[in-house]
């Protein structure tokens, strides 16, 4: 199962960002073989639909949860259609602090 | 524009029996997820369109659309004896957010069976309030519809409230 966080930076110390569609990168981390892969957020440059656009850029590597700040509305609608659970965190922590919790 | 909806129906759908020969097969009539909420709050619930739409985080014009929409497929789904499929729209779920009291994060419900957090994996999960927005659903509003012609607005609180 793939878990998508949105994080400030390519690496594990960098924080987690509070915005979901217009975040820098995503960490994907896979719970079968535990690793990490940051990839670049191409939709955070939109004028208009980064959400909708983060979350099809997601669903196409096999996501099935979305760890961030906050969602905007049209990403609610869309996730229960996609079968994406939302996961808000509203204190901060690092990419690696949020991957310790998975793990628990 | 999202529309709220308190809770998921408990089917998905209904389906006619006892067929008489004649009745064509037709397609399935969908009922999008705002008709239902409608109809439950107008006629099942008993509250006028003004309040049912505060409830729904819609305008009063609007909600009547949804409601006239929502009568016209299930009159539709019952004279031309079709199935009625509920789903789609566009929707909030206000009581699926469930909060962790373990790592403070809010989650999405999947499903209604166990409920466990999917971040540490703790079961000591509690429905989320919402921050400030949330309106007492038992209390009717006391909002007047704003018809022009003289009604009275608040029938079940003990105030009878007249509007000229």
């Amino acid at each position: 199962m793939k878990v998508a966080i949105s994080s400030n930076g390519d690496n594990l110390d960098s924080e987690m960002d509070s915005r979901f569609g217009r975040c820098k990168f995503f960490a994907i981390y896979d719970s079968e073989d535990q690793s990490t892969t940051f990839i670049d957020n191409t939709a955070a440059s939109l004028t208009e639909g980064a959400g909708p656009a983060a979350l099809q850029l997601l669903t196409a590597q096999g996501v099935s949860k979305l760890v961030s700040g906050n969602f905007g509305i049209k990403i609610k609608s869309l996730s229960s259609d996609l079968n994406v659970q939302l996961i808000v965190m509203r204190e901060n922590h690092t990419i690696r602090s949020i991957i310790n919790i998975l793990n628990h | 524009m999202i529309r709220k909806v308190a809770d998921k129906p408990l089917i998905s759908g209904l389906k006619p029996y006892g067929m008489s020969y004649t009745a064509k097969k037709s397609e399935a009539v969908f009922l999008l997820y705002e008709e239902y909420e409608a109809l439950r709050l107008c006629d099942y619930g008993g509250y006028n369109h003004c309040e049912a739409s505060k409830l729904m985080g819609v305008s009063r014009p609007t909600l009547t659309r949804i409601c006239m929409s929502a009568r016209n497929k299930v009159s539709m789904a019952i004279v031309e004896g079709r199935q009625l499929i509920i789903e789609g729209g566009k929707v909030e779920i206000d009581n699926e957010w469930m909060k962790c009291n373990q790592c403070h994060c809010l989650f999405v419900k999947l499903q209604d069976e166990d409920c466990w957090c999917p971040l540490c994996g703790s079961k000591d999960v509690s429905e989320a309030q919402k921050d400030g927005e949330d309106v007492d659903r038992e209390m009717p509003l006391k909002a007047c519809c704003g018809n022009g012609r003289r009604h009275r607005c608040q029938e079940r609180t003990n105030t009878k409230i007249y509007h000229i």
